[in-house]
């Protein structure tokens, strides 16, 4: 961070919290970036004389004679080309050590695109993963979150969406990311050989909570740049969205404002909005496609944070354990994409949504065969067959370990509905079957 | 000489002003900074300090920044060529904005002031006339446009003049009218309006008496919506509020329908710029577009203006209704709405109540609710504004500020339910849940035996009765496993999911199932009825069932096929047949 010469230097704090200072200065404009004794700051409040400040690493050490330096202006990242392949802090600098981007200087968290000039997102993204691709098909311009518990591989099936899915750039935001999960990342993209189509901007646990604040503006300028500037389909990963608002929460608290719900702050809605909706299909062809993590605490979704999200987000995706198989999958059940329909049987194989709601039909079945099992009922021949589809159709196809196109997906469903069902038991349309059905 | 002021103090879009004269609640005033000037409305005074609360963004504003007051509230403008547009919550229009971001402070124009519109007068000199009065009439897509004595105009006037039938532009003088006290007043098709304020020039406000059709077989056969009455959506995401709020708006049978998409997705209201221009209304063989407005403010664009959103969308419907003609409003979200008040009720540090939203919330909703209905207008004639919101409740728990407030408030509650959705059964309204008070109005009660069948109501109530018999049996069923009950139980059940999958579901994706007319309702309805109050005497609970899965396969299919087609008649053959088979 610069400063310019003749700026005015304050040297007398009047009140310090933990996370903000207060102080008189003149000229100062509101959003306006400070450096508070060496750390950045931001102002937040004007009340006549008084500036109060939020300082992002926390106000530790800060003495009431610390030196505070206004910058002018807003937080602002300089987009250019060479931001591909680079690690970022909070901050828009470089981590490892190395030059600064030269480019244009653009303000982060900027206005909003005219839902006017929107174009209705019409492309798939392909992953590989059938629990996604042929459950719960994702589009470009579409943003999905998914809810998953701590322990859940979260991380690692959002690197492989990442490099599976066709982006020209991938864009990672990381919000509280333990160390150990931003090396994974960095190896992941650095093994796939796509270090250069990645930007990252990493705030890890080691780094104080109120700076995550700034990652998820700092990842969307980013992408709003290749997006808009460029035409490119670009694809932001932002982990982990609860740590971001507990850091909202933080700062709402320490300002004294009165929390709603769950101690989230009255603003949780319009504060995630902002974030999300920046995903969009422009008309230059380019898009912001967001994928985040949100993580719930035990499967809890009423929390502020996944309630508030699901109204805004166009669906989750929920990871969980099959015992049958062992395996990772993807929730058929409580999943959910909403923008599936626009592309399901029209950019996919004209089987592909009856094809999805037999299997998923047929999944409950299983599952009520189970309950069966369990509460000591009998089993009817029927129900056995659904519990050996279930088992083949979780290995086969919803693990999340399995990577195969949506066309090969299509034909394996079709392949195990000839190994275990009649015609008429998986009731699909007789046009389709009489075109697709493969005898056992 | 307009008051002015300076900035003084900055918390978010509030911003503190230090005023050099007099100011008023809610009045509009602009912020500049740099070049940019923004909107704001002052919603607080203390002393010479004004509170704003700003349109947009405050970022880089300063302490002693100018600020301009105009000396009226927000307003809307109101004359021919509203119908069609897209604007934003303070009624710029989207379409007219340049660029792929809504820059800063941007204001555009939301009429087309060079457009010519064929005027046709409808008074004449010497006529008496007062606010809201007819003076002509344009034809504005394919709606009488009526051009009125201005609302504000609170005297009692004389008509002097009115133009010849001709072209004219919003702006031409169209009629002059003289006050009581001789002073002439020229009339042009543009009149501004308080938005924040109702629209009051109607002799009386009677009960509502017509049911307002909207396609949709659990709304107009169990919980009927009336014409002018109010109704809200509560549901869980996922449950289907915005996919049953666009078949509402595509099928009701209004003149207008005004969308205000509050605080929402920008994908969905992608969806209606896309879908709404293509779509016939079949009842008029007209594009949808064409009577539909589109107020849209979507989660990311500034919260303030979220609030006045819902506001211009009901100005805007109650100009209208003056004409004489249906309107329909409706808002998704209004828990979005309420989550504005809160920011701002936070950010002035008043006093919480519950959830942290402010204490007159309830009270803010019902008389947002209350301008919905239907009026007698002082020539006679009638108009009605329909409301229709949904909330989005925090966690899907209907226990919150924002539902238990609008319960209050609306005469129909469609409960959408997490359970109905996560087994597919669409729209997931809870037949038991929900409720229209209409069905208790003598008035509906008549129209309905008047315009469907005679006791209607009564039927209605019966098939509640199946429903809530069906749930109890099916619980015992439950406890005591499929044995333990008598096979009347499985019967009573079976008849209740009968009246499940034909009537109360329904294919909001299918061509033909999306839409059912009163007529076909009707009919359907009835069959179902006669069949649950059949007597089968089933040997044992197997036999119950497959008898009813089969003849819900039936009725399915019939509901998929073209009303009193061969198809249509084949399965209605079919169904009399299955039916006697089982009888013998």
């Amino acid at each position: 961070m610069t400063t310019r010469a003749f700026q005015k230097i304050y040297t007398k704090i009047d009140n310090i919290t933990k996370a903000t200072v207060t102080l008189r200065a003149q000229g100062v404009g509101n959003d306006e970036l400070a450096t508070v004794g060496g750390k950045l700051a931001q102002v937040v409040k004007i009340m006549g004389e008084n500036v109060t400040l939020q300082v992002f690493a926390g106000t530790e050490g800060i003495a009431t004679d610390s030196e505070v330096i206004f910058h002018g202006e807003p937080p602002k990242l300089r987009v250019s080309d060479n931001l591909a392949g680079r690690f970022f802090n909070a901050y828009g600098e470089p981590l490892e050590g190395g030059e600064m981007i030269e480019g244009e200087a653009r303000e982060i968290g900027g206005p909003t695109v005219n839902p006017f000039r929107r174009l209705q997102p019409s492309e798939l993204i392909a992953t590989g993963i059938a629990g996604i691709d042929l459950n719960n098909t994702i589009v470009t311009g579409q943003k999905i979150p998914f809810f998953a518990d701590p322990d859940q591989p979260y991380n690692a099936v959002m690197a492989n969406v990442a490099l599976r899915a066709k982006a020209d750039k991938i864009i990672l935001g990381g919000m509280g990311l333990t160390n150990d999960d931003f090396l994974y990342f960095k190896s992941v993209f650095e093994n796939a050989g796509a270090l250069d189509r990645i930007v990252s901007f990493v705030n890890t646990t080691e780094n104080p909570p109120v700076e995550r604040l700034l990652v998820p503006d700092m990842a969307l300028t980013a992408a709003e740049y290749f997006a808009v500037d460029k035409g490119e389909k670009v694809l932001v990963l932002l982990t982990d969205m609860t740590l971001y608002a507990d850091a909202l929460a933080i700062v709402s608290n320490r300002m004294d404002q009165i929390p709603s719900k769950d101690s989230m702050p009255g603003s949780l809605y319009s504060d995630l909005a902002k974030i999300y909706e920046k995903a969009v299909q422009l008309p230059n062809g380019g898009s912001i496609t967001i994928i985040a993590v949100t993580t719930l605490s035990g499967g809890d979704i009423t929390h502020a944070i996944p309630d508030n999200t699901g109204y805004i987000t166009e669906g989750q995706l929920f990871l969980r354990n099959d015992s049958d198989t062992g395996k990772v999958i993807v929730d058929p059940f409580r999943s959910l994409s909403r923008l599936k329909q626009l592309v399901i049987g029209k950019k996919t194989r004209e089987d592909h949504p009856q094809v999805m709601n037999a299997c998923v039909r047929l999944y409950a079945d299983a599952a009520n065969a189970k309950t069966k099992l369990e509460n000591g009922f009998d089993l009817s021949d029927y129900d056995e067959r659904c519990l050996k589809f279930a088992h083949d159709y979780s290995e086969k196809l919803l693990a999340i370990n399995v990577n195969i196109g949506i066309t090969e997906m299509l034909d394996t469903a079709w392949t195990l509905f000839g190994k275990y069902f009649s015609k008429e038991e998986v009731a699909i349309k007789a046009e389709l079957i009489k075109k697709y059905w493969k005898a056992a | 000489m307009k008051t002015t002021g300076r900035v003084n103090g900055i918390i978010s879009n509030i911003v503190i002003v230090k005023t050099d004269g007099a100011v008023g609640q809610n009045e509009i005033c602009y912020v500049y900074t740099g070049d940019t000037k923004m909107m704001a409305e002052v919603i607080k005074v203390i002393g010479e300090n004004a509170y704003v609360q700003v349109f947009d963004s405050t970022r880089g504003l300063k302490i002693g920044d100018k600020v301009e007051f105009e000396g009226h509230m927000l307003e809307a403008t109101l004359a021919p060529g509203l119908l069609s547009r897209n604007y934003d919550g303070l009624q710029n229009d989207l379409e007219k904005m340049d660029g792929l971001f809504i820059a800063r402070g941007s204001i555009t124009d939301p009429l087309d002031f060079n457009k010519e519109w064929d005027f046709t007068p409808l008074a004449k000199a010497g006529d008496k006339v007062s606010a809201a009065s007819w003076l002509g009439e344009v034809k504005e897509q394919w709606v009488m446009h009526k051009i009125m004595v201005p609302f504000v105009m609170t005297d009692n006037y004389v008509v002097k003049s009115v133009a010849k039938a001709g072209k004219y532009k919003v702006t031409d003088t169209i009629a002059v009218i003289t006050d009581g006290e001789g002073k002439d007043h020229d009339i042009t098709m543009v009149q501004k309006w308080p938005v924040k304020q109702a629209i009051r020039c109607y002799t009386e406000k009677p009960r509502p008496a017509r049911v307002l059709e909207t396609g949709v077989r659990p709304i107009d056969t169990f919980n009927p919506m009336a014409e002018g009455g109010t109704g809200f959506i509560p549901g869980p995401f996922g449950a289907g509020k915005t996919v049953l709020q666009h078949a509402i708006s595509k099928q009701a049978e209004a003149d207008v329908i005004i969308i205000v998409a509050c605080g929402e997705r920008a994908n969905e209201v992608v969806e209606i710029f896309k879908e709404f221009p293509e779509l016939i209304d079949p009842r008029t063989g007209h594009k949808l577009m064409e009577r539909t407005i589109i107020i849209c403010n979507t989660s990311n664009m500034p919260v303030a203006a979220r609030e006045a959103s819902v506001y211009t969308g009901m100005t805007i419907g109650e100009y209208y209704r003056s004409m004489g003609l249906k309107v329909l409003v409706m808002a998704d979200s209004t828990s979005r709405w309420a989550q504005a008040l809160r920011e701002m009720s936070n950010r002035l540090e008043e006093l919480p109540g519950q959830d942290a939203f402010p204490m007159d919330l309830s009270a803010i909703i019902s008389n947002f609710y209350a301008r919905a209905g239907l009026v007698k207008l002082y020539n006679g004639e009638s108009g009605s504004v329909t409301f229709l919101g949904t909330v989005s409740p925090a966690g899907g728990n209907l226990k919150e500020p924002v539902t238990e407030s609008t319960k209050k408030a609306a005469r129909c509650f469609y409960a959408l339910s997490q359970g109905r959705a996560d087994s597919k059964r669409y729209p997931a309204i809870d037949p038991l849940e929900s409720y229209s008070k209409y069905l208790e109005y003598p008035e509906i009660r008549e129209y309905l035996d008047e315009h469907v069948e005679k006791n209607w109501v009564d039927l209605v109530l019966q098939g509640k009765t199946i429903v809530q018999r069906g749930k109890e049996a099916n619980d015992q069923i439950n406890i005591l496993g499929d044995d333990g009950v008598p096979v009347e139980y499985h019967e009573r059940f079976w008849k209740s999911e009968l009246l499940d999958f034909v009537i109360l579901q329904q294919d909001a994706f299918d061509e033909i199932d999306a839409n059912c007319p009163m007529e076909r309702q009707k009919m359907m309805y009835k069959r179902v009825l006669e069949i649950c109050n059949m007597d089968f005497g089933f040997a044992d609970f197997e036999e119950c069932s497959q008898f009813f899965k089969g003849l819900i396969n039936l009725f399915r299919q019939m509901n998929y096929t073209v009303y009193q087609s061969e198809e249509f008649e084949n399965y209605r053959k079919q169904i009399d047949e299955y039916v006697s088979e089982k009888l013998k």
